[in-house]
């Protein structure tokens, strides 16, 4: 296999792992206003993601890192096209990284509630438009002969990347209530399991509508099969969530969610980046990627530093495995630093 | 077309703006994350509780300003695309590896291990509890030393071809890239000039508590520690400064030129350092100025009768090697941000030093001056460090990449002013406000102090950390 295939799935790969991870917390910070009754439970749901949240976000940058050493035509048409679009994910993303650590830095209730809905907005925001930026890479977008992208912002508010962002949307938001409902113990616990069961509805519908959306339009055999096996996972996952096993609902939505972004990979291959007004002007795996020379060197990286990666990170969740309680919360609360 | 509208300029305040602020944070990260990881090995050595409450305090300074260092990186790390967009097809090849090494190697195990410990002090044993901080600490690090090697090749390009028909910059050896000269001197210079940033910190905040006479037992041996950290790194920041002046020189002979604002070569003593000039705004001509004869020489050749060349000849020498053009940086820029950087490192390093000596054998002095000058340590690294780097990226200009990319060909062709402007005018609001919020948390934390510990445990004698929680 060519290097440059190789590493449009590694690209694939690293996205899989932002999404499935910084998904659960982008849900977790939305569910806030549905599952937080008081300021202890609010507590309570934001450790759920506490210690992972930065870990999980790191994915954005590793994959944006590899994006750019490996197709840097790629991640430079992407990035200057959808210039605003990215600008208001990095405010969001800000504001959310910058409240999980002020928050609880002083006791007033006016405090706490400002950087709260921050939290949600800075979870929703990204949840939304990381949706509607991969719908417009699968759909195609207008460039010019130079790869640059000639479209204006709102040409990228289309119906059919709304609902994809609507669709991203509402799967991180039951991926994070169904993650709530397996990191939590008691009322809270069982709040989690109702709401997922609701949230989860809608997204079947929305969620599917949008895969066979792409598959009709967009998509090969590759991207049907993938779409359609993202679809009997969610759904399975619905079910294990009915019978209150939360272990296998969050997995099944993890696998969804991976399922889900390899079926839009698959529909993209063998381009990178469509050029909806001439084909010729499309950005493919050939003319978007590094030398062979650089591939390899990255190649040897990632084959000697990803198994260590994945070892140390699936140690931290097992170190991190114990529920999250109102008891342990203001327990800690109680003698904390902070 | 409206000059307040023109991309390449709204691009380069806003590149400037948000890196600058990004350094802002990182310094304190890469420096706090050691001295935090040396208290807590202090402590879990010798159980000592004011050790533990060392920790407590200055780990938490260190995690507020860790949130902003992290935010901030996000965005430095996309606007390489999003405003440099013909940049990044031009380097791609080149500058992309060592910043996907950096996230593989480097982010990862920091964002990973600093979640550990802050969440672990219940969840793991000491010993491991304690390799968590020293891991983060290896990942701020080697963190640095892949973005200064991406950085290094802007300013001194090696192992590359030009790629004609893609019109772009093709690695030829890792290896060479990532041992580039300017990559090796400016990876010490930088990591023992963030010591001495966090070292400034710590020596202002306990010089404030013992001002006032509070937490003496746990302010003084901060302060010792602080006052000979900021003593060893800043003598080891000015030895590796000196290093670096001398790659720098041999890679862009005309930063050199402007940092002395030069315009005709000198030889030997007359190649001198200026300490302070007062002369007409261009820098053309010269009113006053006090001199050291053939220091300039020295830094720049490491001989006393080196020659070092002036700006008027290099500008010749440009322009029959690359084209009719201006290649010469903001001269008032770079001669003040390069003397700015020196003068205010060896002056807190002096504070440090006098500090030591009035501190000796358990003295304290009464004059309050004496403190209320220790407080401004952290400030003036702070500028130290942020003009030193101003110096390093305008005295690049007018080139992106020295000698291949000009900065306005570097800049996204399809982005508009408008777009630009908006970015920019957000990034300014925000930054802002949370510089505000940020600060007072920090200011907060300080003036609360360290806070008292657990009692011992009466069957082991071993203190109980406290936990966190969000
Ligand atoms: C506390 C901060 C601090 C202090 C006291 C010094 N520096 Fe520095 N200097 C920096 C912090 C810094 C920096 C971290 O801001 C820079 C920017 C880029 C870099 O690699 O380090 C820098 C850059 C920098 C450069 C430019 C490198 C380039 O453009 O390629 C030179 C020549 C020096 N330094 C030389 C010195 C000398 C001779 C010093 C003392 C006598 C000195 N620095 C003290
Ligand atoms: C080490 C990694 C760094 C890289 C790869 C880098 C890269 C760049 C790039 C691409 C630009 C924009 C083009 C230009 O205007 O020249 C720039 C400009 C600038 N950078 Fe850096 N930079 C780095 C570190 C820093 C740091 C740490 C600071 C300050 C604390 C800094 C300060 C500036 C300033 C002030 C400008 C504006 C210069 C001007 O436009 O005249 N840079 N840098
Ligand atoms: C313009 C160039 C730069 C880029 C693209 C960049 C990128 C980033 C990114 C993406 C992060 C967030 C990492 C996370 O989420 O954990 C970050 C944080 C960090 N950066 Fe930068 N950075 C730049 C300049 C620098 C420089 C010059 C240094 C060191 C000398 C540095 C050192 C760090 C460190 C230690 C962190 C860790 C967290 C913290 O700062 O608090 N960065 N940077």
């Amino acid at each position: 296999m060519e290097l440059n295939i190789l590493w449009f799935w590694i690209i694939g790969a690293l996205f899989i792992g932002y999404f499935v991870l910084d998904g659960f917390d982008f849900g977790v910070g939305m569910s806030l206003p549905f599952l937080g009754k008081d300021d202890l439970d609010r507590r309570v749901i934001i450790n759920t993601i506490g210690p992972v949240w930065d870990l999980n976000e790191t994915w954005l940058i590793v994959a944006g890192a590899a994006l750019f050493a490996a197709f840097p035509e790629w991640y430079a048409t992407l990035f200057s096209g959808f210039y605003l679009a990215l600008l208001v994910i990095l405010l969001a993303l800000i504001l959310r990284g910058v409240s999980f650590e002020y928050r609880h830095q002083r006791p007033e209730a006016a405090w706490k509630k400002r950087f709260d809905l921050m939290i949600v907005i800075g979870s929703a925001v990204p949840a939304l438009l990381w949706g509607v930026a991969f719908s417009n890479i699968v759909q195609g977008v207008q460039l010019d002969a130079g790869h640059n992208y000639i479209g204006s912002f709102f040409d990228l508010l289309n119906p059919y990347a709304l609902l994809g962002g609507l669709t991203t949307l509402l799967l991180f938001f039951t991926h994070g209530v169904v993650f709530i409902s397996l990191k939590t113990e008691g009322d809270i616990r069982l709040r989690a399991q109702k709401l997922a069961v609701r949230a989860g509805i809608v997204t079947i519908v929305v969620a599917a509508s949008f895969l066979v959306w792409t598959t009709l339009e967009f998509g090969s055999l590759a991207t049907g099969v993938f779409a359609g096996l993202a679809a009997v996972a969610l759904i399975v996952s619905f079910l294990a969530n009915l019978r209150g096993s939360e272990g296998w609902a969050f997995t099944l939505m993890a696998a969804t969610i991976a399922l889900a972004v390899l079926s839009l990979f698959a529909s993209l291959f063998p381009d990178v980046m469509p050029a909806s007004n001439d084909a010729a002007n499309s950005l493919t795996i050939e003319n978007a990627s590094s030398t062979p020379y650089t591939l390899k060197v990255m190649s040897w990286t990632a084959l000697f530093a990803m198994p260590v990666i994945f070892l140390y990170q699936g140690w931290t969740y097992w170190v991190l495995r114990k529920r999250v309680s109102r008891a342990t919360v203001s327990a800690a609360v109680e003698t904390a630093v902070h | 077309m409206n000059e307040w509208l023109d991309p390449l300029l709204l691009s380069r305040w806003q590149f400037g703006l948000t890196t600058v602020y990004h350094f802002l944070f990182v310094p304190l990260t890469i420096g706090l994350a050691f001295t935090v990881a040396l208290f807590q090995t202090a402590w879990v050595r010798t159980d000592k509780a004011k050790y533990l409450q060392l920790t407590h305090f200055f780990g938490k300074i260190f995690l507020i300003n860790f949130a902003m260092g992290v935010v901030t990186g996000i965005v430095q790390e996309f606007q390489f695309g999003m405003n440099w967009s013909d940049y990044s097809r031009f380097v791609g090849d080149v500058f992309g590896a060592p910043l996907a090494f950096e996230g593989i190697t480097a982010f990862f195990l920091e964002a990973t291990f600093i979640g550990l410990w802050i969440f672990g002090w219940d969840k793991l044993p000491r010993g491991l509890h304690l390799a968590t901080i020293w891991l983060t600490t290896a990942g701020s690090i080697a963190s640095a030393y892949f973005i200064l090697a991406a950085n290094a090749f802007m300013q001194n390009p090696v192992a590359f071809r030009i790629n004609e028909t893609r019109g772009r910059a093709e690695l030829t050896s890792i290896g060479e890239l990532l041992t580039n000269p300017i990559a090796l001197a400016s990876f010490p210079h930088t990591i023992f000039a963030c010591f001495m940033v966090s070292s400034g910190l710590i020596i202002s905040v306990a010089a404030w508590h013992l001002l006032r006479k509070q937490n003496e037992d746990t302010m003084r041996p901060a302060l010792k520690l602080g006052m000979w950290m900021m003593v060893v790194s800043g003598a080891l920041t000015t030895f590796f400064g000196d290093s670096l002046s001398l790659a720098m020189t041999a890679a862009q002979p005309m930063k050199m030129a402007a940092a002395e604002a030069m315009y005709k070569t000198a030889t030997g003593a007359e190649a001198s350092f200026s300490i302070f000039t007062l002369g007409t705004p261009d820098g053309v001509s010269e009113l006053f100025s006090i001199r050291i004869p053939y220091l300039l020489s020295f830094l720049s050749t490491h001989t006393l009768n080196g020659t070092v060349e002036g700006i008027d000849n290099l500008q010749a020498q440009y322009v029959t090697l690359y084209g009719p053009g201006d290649y010469t940086p903001t001269i008032w820029i770079t001669y003040w941000a390069f003397r700015w950087m020196i003068g205010l490192g060896i002056a807190h390093i002096l504070v440090a030093v006098v500090g030591l000596w009035l501190t000796r054998n358990g003295g304290t002095p009464k004059a309050t001056w004496v403190w209320k000058i220790a407080i401004w340590s952290f400030p003036f690294s702070l500028i130290a460090m942020s003009v030193g780097w101003v110096f390093t990226e305008m005295g690049r200009q007018p080139w992106l990449v020295f000698g291949l990319l000009r900065t306005q060909d570097g800049v996204s062709p399809n982005v508009s002013g408008v777009e630009i402007l908006i970015s920019l005018i957000a990034f300014t609001l925000i930054y802002g406000a949370l510089a505000v919020v940020e600060f007072k948390l920090i200011l907060q934390a300080v003036r609360k102090g360290p806070a008292p510990v657990a009692e011992p445990d009466p069957v082991s004698g071993k203190i109980k950390p406290q936990v966190t929680v969000y």
